[in-house]
């Protein structure tokens, strides 16, 4: 059974506490017991306490299954990315070098990709997540959008994200401050100089740009 | 109180045998515990252990092991929310550490105990008991016991000491808790709890969370504040760290520690001097407003100010937001508590709440937030030093008379009240105290200025504790008697709100373990004193607990267990008979406390508070600074508090590997300001020195709390504890020790401690 199409998933790191319940409770998740699937770290700790979760956004056209050169990445049709499949998996990382947001995790010992696939187990038997339903401040939640409105009504969601030239749609959604304009962080205008993997990509026997030896 | 430094060794021994023999060790989820698509024998539905708000949540359990959790969403208070350490709990059962044995003291054994029959240790326990008793009278043995037992537990302790031991000397762990607050309430309404359940902070305007760092140590509150904030709540934090509830808030008044009650007499200042006060409510309420009002004349905002070390705009800030707000809702926790003035802070901040008028009604209100699992329920029924079931008072003739009755014992051989936990400690130390019974209490990490606390216990001629784990204290034990973890047995616990719960038994208890209760009755059979002491089952502690607290202010005379299960938790006081024409209370019993119209067993009608005129006291609430203050020598406060992962002394928790992985050891928390003048660098070993002992950790430098404070939490044992530091000062009143202030001077330290290469971070 698929993961119902009302019941969407929220992050809103304004509210984090940096407790680590998700990751505990990612821990407990029947698809991948034992480890957790979440990116939890403070940003400054030095200067605050604020930290930030991420589960996996699944986006609408993933990165990591467009990279994947084995086609081991499946979308379902409700949206969720899963797990590679362990049969096709090469363990090559190439998805865990792709996505923009850091998701994918290799465990070397099994060699295979593991991700959120936001507790397939319980979503799609209309329980939530473990994490969001664990989250003591709420920071990862799962419910309607009209609820979320109605909850939350200072912020919106957010579900479209810039990197560079790469529009990104995800199913899970960022609460964002409902009245401060949408602002894109283009990667690349703040980058000093183009990366390495451009480089090889676009020109690999060219000399560099700067006039160096490639 | 500053006296000179200890000359004495303070450092306490590594251990290393003892605890190669009984840990902690970690432990993590292998084998069933990993397996996927298992589908388990039972679900069990029951509470954490881990904290006094008591999330309902459901053990899952295979073939007498708990294999997991999963959320129990119907739960109202968490509806399936829980903090890492519920999530993990189900790692302490079927723990390699378990004791499975009773062990007597044994210098020639793998890590100083050897394994004993339990009818042996028993026996031996009773009598160790009979001769310190009958050679030294009665009261030359005490019990400690705790504020995370079930209420039945807690209610057998009270009745073993008072009416099988005879002895005035129980006193329990919620004396490092709980008791400033109750104090504080008794005085102020009359009664100890929490006067409002959650749900009206959903709809305070103005939330006032004071010394309550509630995104780590009562972290589903939190959902609670930021829902209220998204209908428009302001959020004011009073805390000497930004602490993650801090972080975002409205207002932020970084007290600098053991000033607290300059701040409220500040802020009420302010009030009245802006006629922010609700004088139709005082008038009919409330008695003592006009000595209250000249006592804070002289706190002035620059005064205020300079004491607190808050900044002027901020404190008429807050005291503007209070004054004015239609709604609000007043918490506070152990930052506002532990303290010398413990008392008197709590009642200066129940001043600002009283002369508001915003109790009583929906979205105004006012609560401590309990720390332990049972620390409502836990401070209630009569194991507190001068206390008897129902909240009862042992001084009272008329309670003695009562309970002595439902007891069938004479009024006249019930002890007379005794002292507090530290005091029963000071007492060994002077030898008046021979022999010592402990359940639930850690002292060794828990009290302050440790060294004092195992210098003292080395000076028992008997000491038996009961327990799962080999705890740091229970190493100083003749004879330890193996206990049963929360999921072993059943009862009641009465959770932050007033809400009393079903804890509900998961597994068995293995090996010779049996419940906590069952030994604590054998004792008192191998004593040939069981009278009182038969119970069958905790149901039937319970049902004799009903007819113990009736009548009492502590009222569960109309709660049973089939009603709690109905109706998710019923609130005390929960009386089963009321005169006529005065209503019962609903289903979930007293929801909120102090509603107009109201009716209680003290002001029989009188009014809504529990005096005999109904009214509520303001107290005057003058302020004195800490016991310790710093000076040249020492001139760095230190405070302490808790870390999200880690509980209480952390006997359990410091032996489940993913707790620990979070946050492994304790490290001493300081402004980069401070660190710089010190030299000390993030991540450097530093060594932090009190008049009583010194402790070598690693820094962690940090712009979130006050340069001239240093913070380390407590939940680790020897050479890591902060304890060592502590000072054994007392509130005049609760005896809370004043765990919030005291003197250090730190430094980087000369070399890693010894204990970094020899120990794991548990250790």
């Amino acid at each position: 059974m698929p993961v119902p199409d009302a019941l969407e998933f929220f992050i809103d790191p304004g509210r984090c506490i940096g407790c680590q319940a998700c990751i505990q409770a990612c821990t407990e998740c029947d698809t991948h017991k034992g480890q957790s699937m979440i990116q939890l770290d403070y940003v400054d700790r030095a200067h605050s306490t604020q930290t930030v979760p991420v589960v996996c956004l699944h986006c609408d056209s993933p990165t990591c299954a467009e990279v994947c050169p084995a086609d081991a990445i499946k979308r379902t049709e409700d949206g969720i990315v899963q797990t590679a499949r362990k049969p096709r998996c090469i363990a090559c990382n190439n998805c865990v070098l792709a996505c923009p947001f850091g998701v994918p995790k290799m465990q070397t010992k099994m060699n295979l990709m593991m991700k959120c696939d936001m507790c397939y187990d319980r979503t799609s038997v209309g329980l939530k997540p473990w994490c969001a339903s664990a989250c003591p401040s709420q920071a990862l939640a799962f419910g309607t959008r009209e609820e979320m409105a109605r909850l939350r009504p200072h912020a919106k969601p957010v579900n479209t994200f810039q990197f560079g030239r790469q529009t990104i749609r995800t199913k899970v959604n960022i609460m964002v401050p409902r009245d401060a304009p949408t602002d894109i962080v283009d990667v690349t205008a703040s980058m000093h100089e183009p990366t390495i993997g451009r480089e090889i990509l676009d020109d690999v026997f060219m000399e560099r740009p700067d006039g160096g030896d490639a | 109180m500053n006296g000179p430094a200890r000359t004495t060794d303070t450092t306490p021994p590594l251990d290393r045998e003892t605890i190669g023999a009984f840990g902690p060790h970690l432990a993590y989820a292998k084998d069933g515990r990993l397996d996927t698509g298992i589908e388990p024998d039972k679900y069990v539905k029951t509470h954490c252990c881990f904290c006094g708000q008591q999330c309902g949540m459901q053990l899952k359990v295979k073939d007498n092991v708990v294999i997991g959790v999963e959320p129990w969403y119907e739960f109202p208070f968490n509806k399936g929310m829980m903090c890492p350490k519920g999530i993990k709990r189900y790692l302490q059962q079927a723990h390699p550490d378990r004791l499975l044995h009773a062990y007597a003291k044994d210098a020639g054994a793998t890590g100083g105990f050897r394994a004993m029959a339990y009818d042996a240790a028993i026996r031996q326990t009773a009598e160790a008991i009979d001769r310190i008793q009958s050679t030294h009278g009665n009261d030359a043995f005490a019990v400690l016991s705790g504020a995370s037992l079930t209420t039945e537990k807690t209610y057998v302790m009270g009745k073993f000491a008072h009416m099988c031991l005879r002895t005035a000397h129980i006193d329990y762990n919620g004396r490092l808790c709980m008791v400033s607050a109750a104090a504080g309430n008794k005085k102020a309404f009359g009664i100890d709890r929490a006067a409002n359940p959650w749900e009206d902070i959903l709809g305070a305007g103005v939330i006032l969370v004071s010394g309550a760092n509630i995104a780590e140590c009562a972290p589903i509150t939190t959902n609670y504040v930021w829902q209220a904030r998204e209908q428009g709540a302001k959020v004011i934090v009073v805390d000497p760290r930004i602490t993650p509830i801090a972080r975002t808030c409205d207002l932020f008044l970084p007290v600098k520690p053991g000033r607290d009650t300059a701040l409220f007499n500040g802020i009420l200042h302010l009030m009245i001097e802006h006629d922010w006060i609700d004088h139709a409510f005082l008038e009919q309420h409330t008695v003592g407003f006009e000595a209250v009002a000249a006592s804070v004349r002289e706190w002035t905002p620059q005064r205020t100010a300079e004491v607190t070390g808050i900044a002027v705009k901020s404190i008429q800030q807050a005291a503007e937001w209070w004054g004015t707000a239609e709604t609000s809702f007043l918490c506070h926790a152990r930052g506002l508590e532990h303290h010398s003035n413990g008392v008197k802070n709590v009642m200066s901040a129940i001043n600002i709440v009283l002369a508001s008028g915003r109790i009583g009604r929906p979205n105004c209100g006012y609560a401590t937030i309990t720390g332990q699992g049972n620390g409502q329920g836990g401070r209630e029924h009569g194991q507190k030093c001068d206390q008897l079931p129902g909240g009862r008072d042992l001084a009272n003739p008329e309670h003695r008379e009562y309970v002595a009755g439902v007891w069938g014992m004479d009024p006249a051989a019930l002890p007379q009240p005794g002292v507090d936990a530290y005091e029963i400690i000071r007492k060994i130390d002077t030898g008046e105290i021979k022999g010592l019974l402990s359940l639930c209490f850690n002292p060794v990490v828990s009290l302050p200025d440790s060294h004092f606390v195992r210098q003292a216990l080395e000076k028992l001629d008997f000491y038996v504790v009961i327990d799962f784990f080999l705890s740091e204290s229970a190493r100083y034990a003749h004879i330890v008697l193996p206990g049963s973890l929360h999921e072993e047995d059943e009862g009641t616990v009465t959770q932050t709100e007033g809400r009393v719960v079903r804890i509900n038994k998961a597994v068995e208890c293995p090996g010779e373990a049996r419940p906590d209760w069952q030994i604590i009755q054998d004792i008192a059979k191998a004593l040939g004193r069981e009278q009182g002491l038969t119970f069958e089952s905790p149901r039937e502690m319970f049902e004799e607990l009903r007819v113990a607290s009736k009548g009492g202010i502590a009222d569960y005379s109309g709660i049973s267990y089939e009603r709690i299960e109905e109706h998710y938790g019923v609130f005390w006081p929960c009386p089963s008979d009321v005169p006529d024409g005065v209503p019962l209370p609903g289903p979930q019993g007293t929801v909120r406390l102090f509603e107009p119209g109201s009716w209680n067993p003290v002001a029989r009608g009188a009014g809504p508070f529990y005096f005999p005129d109904g009214k509520a006291r303001l107290n005057v609430t003058p302020y004195v600074g800490p016991a310790e203050d710093v000076d040249e020598e020492f001139p760095i406060i230190l405070t302490t508090g808790r870390v999200v992962s880690q509980f209480l002394s952390g006997n359990q928790t410091r032996r489940i590997g993913p707790l620990v992985d979070h946050c492994p050891e304790p490290r001493i928390e300081m402004h980069p300001r401070l660190a710089a003048r010190l030299g000390i660098a993030d991540g450097d070993w530093a060594t932090a020195e009190s008049r009583r002992g010194h402790c070598t950790l690693r820094a962690s430098v940090v712009t979130t709390i006050r340069p001239d404070t240093v913070f380390i939490p407590y939940h680790w044992p020897g050479r890591k504890s902060a304890n060592q530091l502590t000072i054994a000062a007392q509130d005049p009143i609760s005896k809370i020790p004043e765990y919030k202030v005291c003197a250090v001077r730190v430094r980087k330290a000369d070399a890693p401690p010894e204990y970094a290469a020899a120990l794991e971070p548990q250790q």
